[in-house]
């Protein structure tokens, strides 16, 4: 059964049936990103693609509520022409997940996915401040609002972002969104380590001349150097200044040299979309979260177990890693490094088959996954939306 | 103030104090830590919200994490509630006790415990106040960014419950935007790590869970914050106009016109004047309304910035423009807007609010506010953050005039109304607490409460945590029963 329906109330009859007969859903954007997480059977597929559309904007607030089916491309043109954007830089995987269709608001929501940009300016889940949702008994409820500053009852937009649709489905969703910035430039410094990258990245980014991103690309990822990105972003005047202030204090790790306009642009969108690592197709790729400063220490550690290509975002902070799928897909040796650092690792991307074997989203403490398996009958106490997608039993 | 009703204390609990006291010494390394004489209580018996009080059962101070795991064991065992308490700054009430509750206070637990400037995060206890950890990491060239007015007294952990903000979150975001992981004590004890020093959490976003909910989820003992470079500068000025639309649409085009300044902080007369015989600030005391417009960067950034602000200002009229040309009178500014609250107490009573609205709003909204409280037959000051549509209506009134109390609590509510009904809510940054608690149905459906109330239960079950704030009093479970 596949279920697209056209309104939020239709969506909240069909949640009712299917609870009242107890049948699975799957829950789904565009579907661009349904091969993330465990592989699942459902009795059927709840799309919010037809819940499309802008709700409220009001550009002299910074607010914009779009319907959860609106495609983010077109979220992302209606900001640009008012000079605005989303702040977090959302991603585009439909190269490195080899899919095809439109990624959705409510996706990206559900996944809490940012870009390069989110070490500076926060993730999805800082720049969201609103919700609708159903949850899985059909109730339509709100989180949240259209004001930037409300603490009125518990936060439930925090932990609704970044749930993939095992809680409720997300039917629309606000979010402040800031001035696009006047330009951009990048600085690259060649030739450094990832260790050594890695210092300089978490260098600039305590410094006052704000890096709006930070990302290492080593040896043979897009080039045979290695490359060390910084990006600054605003008016023109200042991040000339900005660029020539932070230069200077990285003149120990190298020369910076500017990269600007179309050059910079498609570098970061590589960085944000992992299109680097998307060939060869039989690699699997893992997504580590760490304090910025031990990445490339983590990485160092996995190298002397397996071969590997990594490049560094997020000032060190995130690292996209592909290698064989051979065994277990390097899972012990990569959750070993990581959690050793205070991090954790996902499995974004696998065969069904390695994914249904090896959990790919990362494990937790036992009282927390105690309080997740609470929370989620809170929300969903008959089990129906994407019953066993992070974990088996959530 | 009686208008707010506490839940009825349990007397079993109130005939064991004796035997409940006793127990805590037992749990603590420094029996001193328990307080249970009433003069040595008295202290306890409020916060901010000074409308409201009662003497808990007995006050513990905990030194560490194990303390307040092996206490709470305890209390929840014996079906005691407890309230948890920072330094008792809540403006809502959210640290006000019951008769029949014991106060678990984090006041002992301050230290600074791991700077790493490399990751730009800090670890510490969270009965360290908000400024001390700015204090701690300046020598570092850092500072942490939330700044509520009362930073120099108000605990982490108290920020934390409320998901506290401050005059210069329009650009640096709230506690929720600054928080990177808790160490998270349950009622029943135990003890959970969430987040940390990694950007992202792994599993459900719990960090953001906990963060806002009024210390009804568990006590959060550790925290990790995210640290900033701070600023090479920065300078405010002051824009002076003749009405507060004109003040109000100012904000909407400087936004509008794609500049994000740090703080844009809105007063009207009569808080411009209570705040200038305080400060002595250099305000124009004969203005309508005074926007702070903040900006920060270079001198040459901050020269560029302003000026494209002034030109704004311009076009609506501004009457007087007064820019900082030293730090002394940058501090000077911000002194006379951070003592707002306090100076409004040397001159009269009074009531805070807090709500927030979509800021197209505000002249509609100023206008409205000050017709509900000319008709309650008090008086209004507003000092509020412009930028982000939080507004702090203060009502004056004369505490001993319990008719006066009566009529301030009852426009104090029309106002929040108000906020909602125009698109906004009740509480930007104060949070709940008691003050708000029966008014949440005004912004809230039943299922969007009793959603709420089942998140609440997954980590307190018997809502022993802070009980008869946020939910109104017939949503608990003993209600339900």
């Amino acid at each position: 059964m596949r279920f697209e329906p056209e309104s939020e109330a239709q969506a909240a009859e069909v949640v009712s049936a299917c609870a009242e007969k107890r049948l699975s859903l799957r829950l789904e954007g565009g579907g661009t990103r349904s091969a993330i997480g465990r592989p699942i059977a459902t009795a059927g597929v709840l799309s919010s693609r037809k819940l499309s559309g802008v709700t409220l904007y009001e550009p002299a607030e910074m607010v914009v509520s779009v319907r959860a089916g609106t495609p983010l491309a077109a979220l992302e043109d209606l900001l640009a022409g008012h000079g605005q954007m989303l702040p977090f830089e959302p991603p585009d995987y439909r190269v490195l997940l080899d899919s095809s269709g439109e990624p959705t608001v409510g996706g990206i929501v559900a996944g809490n996915l940012s870009g390069p940009r989110r070490v500076a300016a926060g993730a999805c889940r800082d720049s969201l401040i609103g919700l609708r949702l159903i949850n899985g008994t059909g109730e339509i409820l709100r989180a949240g609002g259209r004001v930037m500053k409300n603490v009125t009852g518990l936060d439930l937009v925090k932990l609704l972002c970044g749930s993939w649709g095992t809680l409720a489905l997300i039917t629309e969703a606000t979010f402040k969104v800031l001035p696009r910035p006047e330009d951009a430039l990048t600085l690259c410094l060649r030739g450094l380590s990832d260790a050594e990258a890695v210092a300089a990245m978490c260098a600039a980014m305590g410094t006052p001349f704000a890096p709006s991103a930070a990302a290492h690309l080593p040896a043979g990822v897009g080039s045979p150097e290695p490359r060390t990105l910084l990006r600054l972003e605003g008016f023109r005047d200042a991040i000339r200044y900005r660029a020539e202030r932070l230069a200077q204090l990285l003149a120990e790790h190298g020369r910076a040299e500017p990269i600007e306009g179309a050059e910079s642009a498609a570098l970061w969108r590589a960085v944000r979309d992992v299109t680097f690592l998307a060939e060869p197709r039989d690699r699997v790729i893992w997504r580590l979260s760490l304090p910025p400063r031990r990445g490339a220490e983590a990485v160092a550690r996995i190298r002397e177990a397996r071969p590997c290509t990594v490049f560094y975002d997020w000032s060190g902070g995130l690292v996209w890693l592909a290698t064989s799928e051979e065994g277990d897909g390097g899972a012990a040796i990569v959750r070993a490094a990581v959690e050793a650092r205070a991090g954790h690792a996902w499995l974004m991307r696998a065969a069904p088959e390695l994914r249904a074997r090896v959990p790919p989203f990362p494990p937790r403490a036992a009282r927390v996954r105690q309080l997740e398996e609470g929370l989620k009958k809170a929300f969903d106490p008959f089990g129906l939306f994407n019953p066993g997608l992070r974990e088996a039993g959530l | 103030m009686t208008g707010i009703a506490f839940p009825a204390p349990d007397p079993r609990i109130l005939a064991r104090k004796a035997e409940i006291v006793a127990a805590l010494r037992r749990l603590v390394a420094d029996p001193s830590a328990v307080i249970d004489d009433p003069v040595e209580l008295a202290p306890y018996e409020t916060d901010g919200f000074t409308a409201y009080r009662c003497l808990p059962l007995a006050v513990v101070l905990p030194a560490s994490t194990e303390e307040v795991s092996r206490i709470l064991a305890y209390l929840t065992r014996e079906g005691v509630r407890v309230v948890p308490r920072g330094a008792g700054t809540s403006l809502s009430g959210g640290a006000i006790p019951l008769a029949d509750a014991v106060v678990v206070g984090v006041a002992r637990m301050n230290r600074v415990l791991a700077i790493d400037t490399a990751n730009r995060t800090a670890r510490v206890q969270t009965g360290i106040t908000n400024l001390a950890i700015s204090e701690a990491v300046a020598e570092y060239g850092f500072f942490y960014a939330p700044d509520p007015s009362s930073q120099l007294a108000c605990t982490l952990a108290g920020n934390i419950a409320m998901n506290s903000g401050g005059a210069h979150c329009l650009k640096y975001g709230v506690t929720t935007n600054n928080l990177l992981g808790v160490t998270l004590v349950l009622p029943d004890g135990s003890v959970v790590e969430l987040g940390g020093e990694a950007l992202d959490q792994a599993g459900y976003d719990l960090v953001g869970l906990v963060c806002g909910s009024e210390g009804q989820l568990g006590i959060v003992t550790e925290a990790v914050v995210r640290i900033l470079p701070k600023p090479e500068g920065a300078r405010p000025v002051l824009l002076a106009f003749a009405s507060s639309e004109a003040a109000g649409a100012c904000v909407a085009d400087i936004i509008g016109a794609g500049i994000v300044p740090v703080a844009i902080e809105f007063m009207d007369n009569p808080a411009i004047r209570i705040c200038e015989a305080f400060a002595k600030a250099g305000y124009p005391t004969e203005a309508a309304a005074m926007l702070i417009v903040e900006v920060e960067g270079s001198d040459a950034e901050i020269d560029a910035e302003l000026a494209r602000i002034v030109a704004i200002a311009r076009k609506h009229g501004v009457i007087a423009i007064k820019e900082s040309r030293s730090a002394t009178e940058t501090a000077q500014i911000w002194k006379g807007r951070k003592s707002a609250f306090g100076a409004t107490g040397r001159i009269a009573d009074y009531i805070c609010m807090d709500g927030t609205i979509p800021t197209s709003r505000l002249p509609e909204v100023l206008r409205r506010i000050d017709e509900i409280v000319r008709g309650y037959g008090l008086r209004v000051a507003n000092v509020f953050h412009a930028g982000d549509g939080n507004l702090h209506p203060l009502v004056l009134y004369d505490v001993n005039d319990p008719d006066q109390a009566a009529r301030a609590e009852a426009a104090g509510a029309d106002i929040l109304k108000l906020c909602v009904e125009v698109g906004g809510c009740l509480t930007g940054e104060h949070g709940v607490g008691l003050e708000k608690r029966d008014l949440m149905r005004h912004q809230f459906t039943e299922a969007e409460l009793a959603q709420q109330a089942a998140v609440r239960r997954v980590f307190d079950p018997l809502e022993l945590l802070n009980p008869g704030k946020v939910f109104p009093l017939d949503l608990t479970v003993k209600a339900a029963a």
